[in-house]
């Protein structure tokens, strides 16, 4: 039939042969099918359980809740640091597909800067949980948002997402007393616990924001959810909420804080005001301050340059970190210590002239009285603050005993409980002066360290609590800016010294010296009698600290030196001083005249004790329902 | 009359009405019922598309009819014509590599006006086997050297030239049923021997004059997992996919690899990992066995057919339809690489159920135009 055939077939062989290779390729295919069981009973029977964690790892996502900050109150319950939302623009760069293209595409719609792309290239290299998304830029303007809503939908895996923010509603006053929270940076990110900052943006980088971190932060919540590979959430499997931060409650009168702060006028300088019964800070002004929300937002370079080079260092923690010459407002300390060390008495009298010598052809130590004040004794001469005595009384103390019982008070250490970053002034001693020059301590060290010059230099919380421990007569109280964490007082650590008594020789020596500076104000010799007329009474010293040294033949001309070289004025001063409520510490740096701070004190006291303060404060006032 | 069940359905099957339909029972019941299967697992491995199940049930149907109709064209015609078809089919092939319209690189498909495109390398998967059985049909078996030569040459210049597009997949689909072919025919156990030897050693010399690139490249593509976000990231979704599946499976609709859009091609090429997903073990043990029914049925047709025409296309159909789902399931469960190949009669696609069903048109058209036995 078929064309072609030439040969004889043998079709029998030929089918036989056939069959027998179908049933070849029929063993064949049985031994594959016996290898693809196998592997699938490899797949799903031995390894079932590796397999299966790594599908659930796949579909289950932890998304960590963090907490919001705990707020800070001031004493009277007035939020001094809020949390706010704001909105960010944030990215899960698992779903974009292509970054760039993101990047040009954003750049029509809204501004962002390369660094806060950089910041957000980083963050996205660092260790992360995938399909977490990423803050490429915060603090969006209500102009911004609107116009990302209008085009978000373009974009898969951009979300403009809410989240709870630092807010500091009153401002520059309240910087360096508060501190600031700022952006987790990657330096940050090293130290910090990352399971609980996980999803936090901030983190307390100065003052109660980074000393109360641990108290404010709070803890992350998570949500176990169910997501798809694109990293849609499809439903939550297990969730547990975040613990919020804890409430700070600070000694701290914000009324009193502004008022403070305003009342130095165009000056830079600081003013601290303490509860003598408490030890707590009423105040903690460092002017100029600045205003903190800059921080969190993320401060531009222009505006943080401008801030680090502004002449009045802005920036400088001045309460907490600036060194002066106490000056004059050493002299009740020098005097107890005269005491103490029987070299001097109530009832010696002295003769005060201009200057003080130590050897007859040496140099001349001038009183700030030309002329001199005459035959004086101790009482007067802290109400008249006779240079000259405390010259002669140092000379003759020598700088160990000074050392040691200014010690006592708080010189020449950090005192605060609750701040980072303080300075410890300097309280000189002999072995401080070797270490430090080589050299031995002259007597003329010690002269000048009678009238608060010289080597000396303390802080200005030091002179606060020093001025808190005479204000109770001895009671020594460690500086403190908390006063409750969520409600409950705070258990200070014991290894810090949070109160001490400090003892005289003779007890009553406190109360006389109390009384003395009384006399500074009631007195007409008095160098604050400026004070006088108030229905309380105010216990006070005066103080004017050099700027530089005036040669033995110079005067202290203040309309020929620069602003900048005027001296600073200083005041000491609590009240009412049988019982103080307030001890405050103020200085004018380069004030002139001790007017300033001493004329400031008084208003505080008016505003603290008898609640006068202007009407312009009143939105500080929180009413006592509250 | 107290007959049981197999007995009466084996009486069903044999029923002379089938025969006269030109209709295998044994396999079109075996194709429904795994076509059936295949839709329910499409459904889910869709994501619940209705449209798509639909979609995929009118070809299945196209399919079903395509079978039915090649089932009444007797084998002497098909033989007749298979040389034309394959000229015909070749010369769309090289038509392709100029006029071709494609996807993602690869450029498959021809384009005909107002009727739509289709690919001419799924029809050379049909055709091949049919020319090699012819060019055999009327030459003395086992094959001399000379016809083997012809044969492959045959077999080859096509698969390079699909090779070209690039489809590796098909073109391996089509190269092994020509051939099988070539096998079933009975090609000397030397020259089997002897390709089995010097193929690594082929093999080995390739390697050598390979680029670092060149051979950085093979690598990736015989072992995907070096790179798991690229074209890894397939084989370790579809392997954890199947390994979580366990034995039991997570039930219907319930399988977080597929549902959750971790396994990529999950209604066409991966469709097996949402079966094993889903159903575990047993419902993949379930999917083999229907394969195996339908394979062991077409060999069976083989051996038993007419002529050797008949016998060495049944056989290299049969065994090409094997080839496919053992490329599949083997390269989803990543034992071996990643190329292109479908699920047959189960992944969601096009022209393939429609060639697949037409060969199994062909089967029953040969297993029902036998004379009568003498």
């Amino acid at each position: 039939m078929d064309a072609g055939q030439k040969y004889f077939r043998n079709y029998k062989l030929e089918q036989s042969l056939t069959q027998r290779r179908i049933v070849f390729a029929a063993i064949f295919v049985l031994i594959l099918i016996a290898v693809l069981i196998g592997r699938l009973f490899y797949l799903q029977v031995i390894e079932f359980e590796r397999y299966q964690t790594k599908a659930d790892q796949n579909r289950l996502k932890l998304v960590t809740e963090p907490p919001s900050r705990g707020l800070i109150y001031d004493r009277h319950g007035l939020v001094l640091a809020d949390n706010r939302p704001i909105h960010s623009l944030t990215i899960v760069p698992e779903r974009v597909d292509d970054m760039a293209d993101l990047r040009g595409e954003l750049a029509d719609v809204i501004d962002i800067s390369d660094e806060e792309w950089d910041d957000f290239n980083q963050r996205r290299k660092a260790y992360r949980r995938p399909y977490q998304s990423i803050t490429l830029k915060s603090h969006l303007s209500d102009k911004a948002w609107a116009k990302l809503s209008v085009d978000l939908y373009k974009w898969e895996g951009v979300q403009v997402e809410a989240q709870l923010t630092r807010y500091y509603p009153y401002g520059e006053a309240f910087a360096h007393a508060i501190g600031y929270v700022g952006r987790i940076n990657t330096k940050d990110l090293e130290k910090l616990d990352k399971q609980r900052y996980q999803g936090s943006l901030f983190l307390g980088k100065s003052g109660i924001e980074k000393f109360y971190e641990e108290e404010l932060h709070g803890y992350p919540g998570f949500s176990k959810v169910e997501v798809s590979a694109r990293g849609r959430i499809m439903s939550e499997v297990e969730r547990q909420n975040p613990v919020p931060g804890k409430a700070i409650q600070l000694h701290l009168d914000a009324r009193l804080q502004q008022y403070a702060y305003d009342l130095l006028g165009d000056y830079t300088g600081t003013v601290i005001a303490m509860d003598p019964k408490t030890g707590g800070i009423l105040a903690f002004v460092s002017k100029p301050g600045f205003d903190a929300n800059l921080f969190v937002r993320g401060i531009s370079v222009k505006d943080y340059s401008a801030l680090r080079d502004s002449p009045k260092l802005p920036l400088f923690n001045r309460a907490l970190r600036g060194g002066y010459p106490p000056a004059s407002t050493i002299k009740p300390f020098m005097a107890l210590a005269g005491l103490e060390n029987k070299l001097s008495s109530w009832t010696e009298r002295y003769y005060a002239s201009g200057s003080y010598q130590i050897n007859p052809d040496g140099r001349r130590y001038r009183d700030w009285k030309k002329g001199g004040h005459g035959w004086i004794n101790l009482e007067h001469s802290i109400i008249e603050s006779v240079d000259t005595y405390y010259y002669q009384l140092a000379h003759k103390m020598g700088i160990t005993p000074i050392h040691d019982f200014l010690a006592e008070f708080g010189f020449g250490e950090k005192n605060i409980l609750d701040l980072y970053g303080e300075n410890g002034g300097l309280l000189p001693s002999n072995q401080w002066k070797k270490a430090k020059y080589g050299e031995p301590w002259y007597p003329g060290d010690s002269v000048n360290v009678g009238i608060g010059q010289g080597f000396m230099v303390a802080t200005p919380l030091q002179i606060a609590t020093a001025t808190t421990a005479l204000a109770n007569r001895g009671q020594w109280l460690a500086p403190r800016m908390g006063k409750t964490v969520s409600g409950e007082l705070i258990d200070w650590p014991e290894n810090r010294v949070i109160s001490k008594k400090i003892d005289l020789r003779r007890e009553s020596d406190w109360q006389r010296m109390v009384n003395a500076m009384k006399k500074v104000i009631t007195d007409d010799q008095g160098t604050a009698r400026r004070l006088q007329g108030t229905s309380y009474d105010i216990a006070g010293k005066t103080g004017t600290g050099q700027v530089f040294s005036l040669q033995d033949d110079e005067e202290y001309e203040a309309d020929k030196l620069a602003k900048k070289l005027h001296d600073h004025a200083l005041f000491i001063g609590f009240a009412p001083s049988k019982k103080p409520d307030i001890a405050v510490f103020a200085i004018f740096e380069n004030g002139g005249t001790s007017s300033k701070p001493a004329d400031l004190s008084k208003k505080l006291f008016d505003a603290y004790i008898l609640g006068k303060y202007p009407r312009k404060y009143n939105h500080l006032k929180v009413s006592a329902d509250e | 009359m107290n007959k049981g069940f197999y007995a009466q359905l084996r009486d069903f099957s044999n029923a002379k009405f089938w025969r006269d339909l030109h209709i295998d029972f044994f396999l079109i019941a075996s194709l429904m019922l795994l076509t059936g299967g295949g839709l329910i697992i499409l459904y889910s491995a869709s994501g619940q598309d209705a449209a798509m199940v639909e979609r995929q049930a009118v070809r299945l149907s196209l399919g079903f009819a395509s079978c039915l109709f090649l089932a009444q064209v007797p084998p002497k015609f098909l033989r007749r014509l298979s040389p034309l078809l394959y000229l015909g089919v070749f010369s769309l092939l090289v038509m392709v590599l100029f006029f071709g319209v494609g996807a993602k690189g690869a450029q498959r498909w021809l384009e005909i006006p107002g009727v739509g495109r289709f690919q001419p390398s799924e029809l050379m998967k049909v055709v091949m086997p049919m020319a090699v059985a012819w060019y055999f049909s009327n030459r003395h078996l086992p094959p001399k050297f000379k016809h083997i030569s012809v044969v492959l040459i045959m077999v080859m210049v096509p698969v390079l030239v699909i090779a070209k597009q690039p489809d590796l997949g098909t073109s391996l689909l089509v190269g092994v049923s020509g051939i099988f072919a070539l096998f079933l025919a009975g090609l000397g156990w030397r020259y089997i021997l002897g390709a089995a030897l010097s193929a690594p050693a082929a093999g080995f010399l390739l390697w050598q004059v390979m680029h670092t690139y060149q051979k950085q490249r093979v690598l990736t593509f015989l072992n995907p997992e070096s790179d798991p976000l690229g074209s890894g990231w397939n084989i370790i979704q579809s392997k954890t996919a199947i390994g979580s599946g366990g034995i039991e499976g997570k039930g219907f609709l319930s399988g977080t690899q597929a549902q959750l859009e971790f396994l990529p091609e999950s209604h066409t090429d991966f469709i097996i990992a949402v079966l094993a997903e889903e159903f575990g073990m047993f419902g993949c043990l379930l999917l083999l066995t229907g394969y195996l029914l339908i394979i062991a049925r077409g060999l069976y047709i083989a051996a038993f057919a007419e002529d050797n025409y008949a016998r060495l296309l049944a056989g290299s159909l049969t065994l090409t339809f094997f080839v496919y789902i053992f490329v599949n399931i083997g390269m989803v469960s990543g034992i071996l690489p990643v190329v292109g190949v479908p699920l047959p009669l189960v992944s969601y696609g096009g022209t393939s159920i429609i060639t697949i069903m037409a060969t199994f048109g062909i089967l029953m058209s040969i297993h029902t135009h036998k004379r009568a036995r003498k």
